[in-house]
């Protein structure tokens, strides 16, 4: 198999697939052993599989997130949470609310049980979003909307150009506020703000008016200007893709009746792909160098799908997925889940090694030397 | 063969009472580089735009008569439809990205066309090459220098392999330097590829000697006029010095290019440092002497972890009029910037007028120092010039009609109920310093303020910043235009990579460095004369 070693950046639809199995195999379980494995192995595959880009910070940003999202949750639990019985930690002082707010509760007794459920709960969320997190260190965003099919490629490219966009309107803010600076007007407060919105607009609207200009002059959005064609695309897409979004729901959601989980979201899938084939015959336009779907692509998907699986299967079992919390006892760790979140570990060995980012690719001195040394000689 | 070709084409914009073109005829052959001049406002830009139906089909207007392209009509071919026949380049490069790493942006055009992936990879390669950009290849688009970006852009459209190539003012922002290299790359493609070029430019110094035909776009809908370079130069209202210099000298053919000047230059040298010996220079260039009004101390200033000035020193007296060069993100406007107090510094001191900008509040600033951005168009708000002037006052607390009275000195006859944005580029500039001079500062920056501007715009703003100077005002101005400093510089301060590397009287700092002299000096050297007037003045001394 050539290229399985050499240094390459990965699909980013792979690390998203793995990433979206971590994050089914959590939303299927409270135990906090499970949910600290995964946690534990996304962090370990960031760190093993990650470049110096400005996004694989993510990490530990999501991670940060997580917590404040676990910290709420405790704090709602104990505020607003019903009566537990139990083991009381702490006496707040309970609100009397009038007759129409019955069944909501404020301040009173906070239990042990209910504090352990919501740390539960919490945790569950925060390992959620340290599977997002993780998928997004791993994969540049603009790489994954670039490898978007052919028929989706005019959203793709609306989104690209807003996500460079939003740099460039904090330069103009920069500069419009350093423009009214120079004419001695307040540059702080709600009033300079005021000042600042308006030519901020008007120098993005004449920006984008520029750029549009330029990608027509480029050749964006030449010929198949074909009706119909359009037409067809956008309904099998969009069907296909509220199809997959209820199918994901009744997966996710354990409470929701079986024919809304698996087979709703094949049977939008499918209505998708068909949609996003009849536009990509349509489409006229050639990709640049893509991101070639491989073995390893392979691997890290299935990976994560097998850790999902073995959530999923292990949860039909006896109940120590989702615990009873009980404060005294340790949790007890379910060996087929725990050995299938294991596997979601061997991307860190079986992913390629990302390629260096930039300049160290070329040999020094290749091609002619960089602009300025010129000046510098004269 | 003819690649592009206009048949009694006339334009007229919505609600403009005359045609910006009118019955123009032109032919441009294959493998021609063709360069188009004329004032600010006159057309060019609109020229440009119609040959590859941006105008009408983007800009809106009418356009009658008829322009075809390689045999295709942009009547019944929109822009993208002409995308893989014509590369257009516009001014800004930075706004025309449509991506943000180097490699993708070149491929972007290729993509659009579906031009196959080995196709697109082999030519990606070719046009890294071509640029001398492979090393920078995977680079954010924003981290580079002007002159890079200029390139990317140009190579950009050059991937999809286009028969004409059509750039508007390719190289106004760039340092000489930078300016060179593009040049140098234009001209390659010409050879080399048999490329059409239609290229519209102020700076005519930098460019008229690669050209083979000159189009002249008188504006106001006058015909056309064109020839070849030197017969265009000998008559054209704008005009690089060399040709200045080759009419003042009376020349003929009229030398385009500073080689061929000096060749014929003998002569004038040698009457020159005759009359030169035992005389005065013409024009006094001395510092004057005064109390510093700026003094900068040690001033570091940093962005995060890039260090954009190290140590600057730099004193600036009454009456000085002081020229920042270097090349573009040598920090010039960032020194710019901690004058007014834009930019905190990490370390150092700066005082202005006996205060420190960063501490004053807006309103007292602007009685210390004005500074007039790179883009003027950032300091006016108002819908009339009117209001605009009005509200300067208001700013800076001065009677009614001071600003006016500056705008009327510096660019008599504009219409007070002109919206700021239908101003011509050199009005707006004159503009934007009447506002800023309504407060009197005693400091006055300006940033860039020759770009877009042409040689009578120029020529004015000389005489404004001159009148400045001897009001007592002193002016501090960043520009990449050898030509202005070295007319109206006392002193030229070089800033590369955040240092001083020299700081001294004009004269002896551009003599000593070929890319910052100006052509007089290169064609005259030894002798030490930096402009045309300069030596006008000193053959009429010598009768």
């Amino acid at each position: 198999m050539t290229g399985w070693r050499l240094p390459r950046s990965l699909h980013p639809g792979a690390w998203w697939l793995w990433a979206i199995g971590l994050a089914t195999a959590a939303s299927r379980t409270t135990n906090p052993l499970l949910l600290g494995l995964v946690v534990a192995v996304a962090g370990y595959v960031v760190a093993a599989r990650r470049t110096d880009a400005p996004w694989a910070r993510a990490y530990g940003f999501y991670l940060r997130m997580g917590l404040v999202v676990l910290a709420i949750r405790v704090v709602f639990a104990a505020l607003f949470g019903a009566p537990t019985p139990g083991h009381v930690l702490l006496q707040l002082p309970e609100v009397a609310l009038p007759d129409w707010a019955a069944g909501v509760r404020l301040g009173g007794d906070v239990t042990l049980p209910a504090v352990v459920a919501a740390l539960y709960d919490g945790l569950q969320l925060a390992t959620m979003l340290a599977c997002v997190g993780a998928a997004n260190a791993l994969a540049s965003p603009k790489r994954l909307l670039q490898s978007l099919p052919g028929a989706l490629y005019e959203v793709g490219v609306a989104v690209v150009v807003a996500l460079s966009f939003s740099p460039q309107l904090v330069e103009a803010v920069t500069r419009v506020r350093a423009a009214r600076r120079l004419r001695g007007r307040p540059d702080r407060g709600l009033r300079g703000l005021r000042g600042v919105a308006m030519p901020v607009l008007e120098s993005a609207l004449e920006r984008s008016v520029e750029l549009a200009a330029a990608m027509d002059a480029r050749g964006f959005g030449r010929a198949g200007a074909d009706r119909r064609g359009r037409r067809v695309t956008g309904l099998l897409t969009g069907g296909g893709l509220i199809g997959v979004c209820i199918g994901i729901y009744g997966l996710l959601d354990a409470g929701s009746p079986t024919a809304l989980g698996l087979p709703m979201l094949l049977a939008g899938a499918a209505l998708a792909v068909a949609g996003l084939a009849v536009g990509g015959r349509r489409a006229t336009r050639s990709r640049y160098r893509p991101d070639p779907w491989d073995a390893p692509e392979w691997a890290v998907a299935v990976s994560g799908a097998a850790a999902a699986v073995a959530v999923l299967l292990a949860s039909a079992g006896p109940g120590i997925l989702a615990l009873r919390p009980d404060p005294t006892t340790a949790p007890p760790l379910p060996a087929l889940a725990a050995l299938g979140v294991l596997v979601a570990l061997l991307p860190a060995w079986l992913a390629p090694v990302p390629a260096p980012d930039g300049e160290a690719e070329e040999s020094p001195g290749a091609g002619v030397p960089a602009h300025g040394s010129r000046a510098t000689a004269a | 063969m003819s690649m592009i070709r206009f048949e009694d084409v006339s334009v007229r914009y919505t609600g403009r009472s005359h045609p910006v073109l009118s019955h123009v005829d032109l032919d441009v052959a294959e493998g021609e580089l063709c360069l188009v001049v004329g004032r600010t406002g006159s057309g060019k830009s609109t020229l440009l735009r119609a040959v590859n139906g941006l105008v009408p089909h983007f800009t809106g207007g009418l356009l009658t008569g008829r322009v075809t392209v390689d045999g295709r009509d942009t009547r019944d071919h929109p822009p993208r439809e002409l995308a893989d026949v014509v590369g257009y380049v516009g001014q800004d490069p930075l706004a025309t990205f449509v991506t943000d790493v180097v490699e993708e942006e070149l491929a972007y055009g290729m993509e659009s066309q579906g031009v196959a992936p080995e196709v697109m990879r082999r030519r990606v390669e070719e046009v890294l090459d071509v640029l001398g950009m492979a090393s920078v290849r995977h680079r954010a688009l924003a981290a580079l220098s002007a002159g890079q970006q200029q390139r990317v852009a140009i190579g950009s459209v050059l991937a999809a392999h286009p028969k004409v190539l059509v750039l508007d003012e390719p190289t106004s922002a760039l340092d000489p330097a930078a300016a060179e290299e593009v040049l140098a790359l234009l001209q390659r493609l010409v050879h080399d590829l048999g490329l059409t070029v239609l290229l519209a430019e102020h700076r005519l110094e930098r460019v008229v000697q690669y050209a083979d035909r000159v189009v002249l776009v008188p504006g106001g809908g006058a015909p056309l006029v064109i020839g070849e370079p030197g017969e265009i130069m000998a008559t054209a209202p704008v005009a690089p010095p060399v040709v200045e210099l080759g009419r003042l000298a009376g020349w003929s053919p009229l030398p385009l290019s500073v080689r061929d000047a000096r060749r014929r230059a003998g002569d004038l040298r040698d009457r020159l440092t005759i009359t030169q010996a035992g005389q005065p220079p013409a024009v006094p260039l001395a510092t004057p002497p005064g109390a510093p009004l700026v003094s900068v101390r040690g001033l570091v200033v940093r962005y995060g972890s890039t260090v954009a000035l190290r140590g600057v020193d730099l004193a600036v007296g009454h009456g000085e009029v002081v020229a920042l060069m270097g090349r573009n993100g040598a920090g010039k406007s960032t020194l710019l910037a901690s004058l007014v107090g834009m930019a905190r510094p990490a370390a150092g001191r700066v005082s202005v007028d006996g205060a420190v900008p960063a501490d004053l509040a807006p309103r007292e600033l602007v009685r210390h120092v004005g500074l007039v951005p790179q883009e003027p168009g950032d300091l006016l708000y108002a819908d009339t010039v009117r209001d605009e002037c009005a509200q300067a006052d208001a700013d800076a607390a001065v009677p009614a009609g001071t600003a006016a009275g500056l705008l009327a000195r510096l660019a008599p006859g504009i219409d007070p109920a002109t919206h700021p944005r239908d101003l011509s580029e050199g009005q707006r500039l004159s503009l934007a310093l009447a506002v800023v001079l309504a407060g009197r500062p005693p400091l006055v920056l300006l940033d860039e303020p020759t770009r877009g501007l042409d040689y009578p715009g120029k020529a004015a703003l000389v005489v404004t910043l001159r009148e400045l100077a001897a009001e007592g005002h002193a002016v501090v101005l960043a520009t990449h235009d050898v030509e202005l400093a070295a007319t109206v510089a006392h002193r030229t301060v070089v800033l590369a990579g955040g240092e001083v590397v020299s700081d001294g009287p004009t004269r002896e700092v551009v003599m000593s460095s070929p890319s910052f002299a100006p052509q007089v000096a290169k064609i005259l050297a030894p002798v030490g004369m930096l402009t045309v007037d300069e030596v006008a003045d000193a053959l009429r001394a010598a009768g």
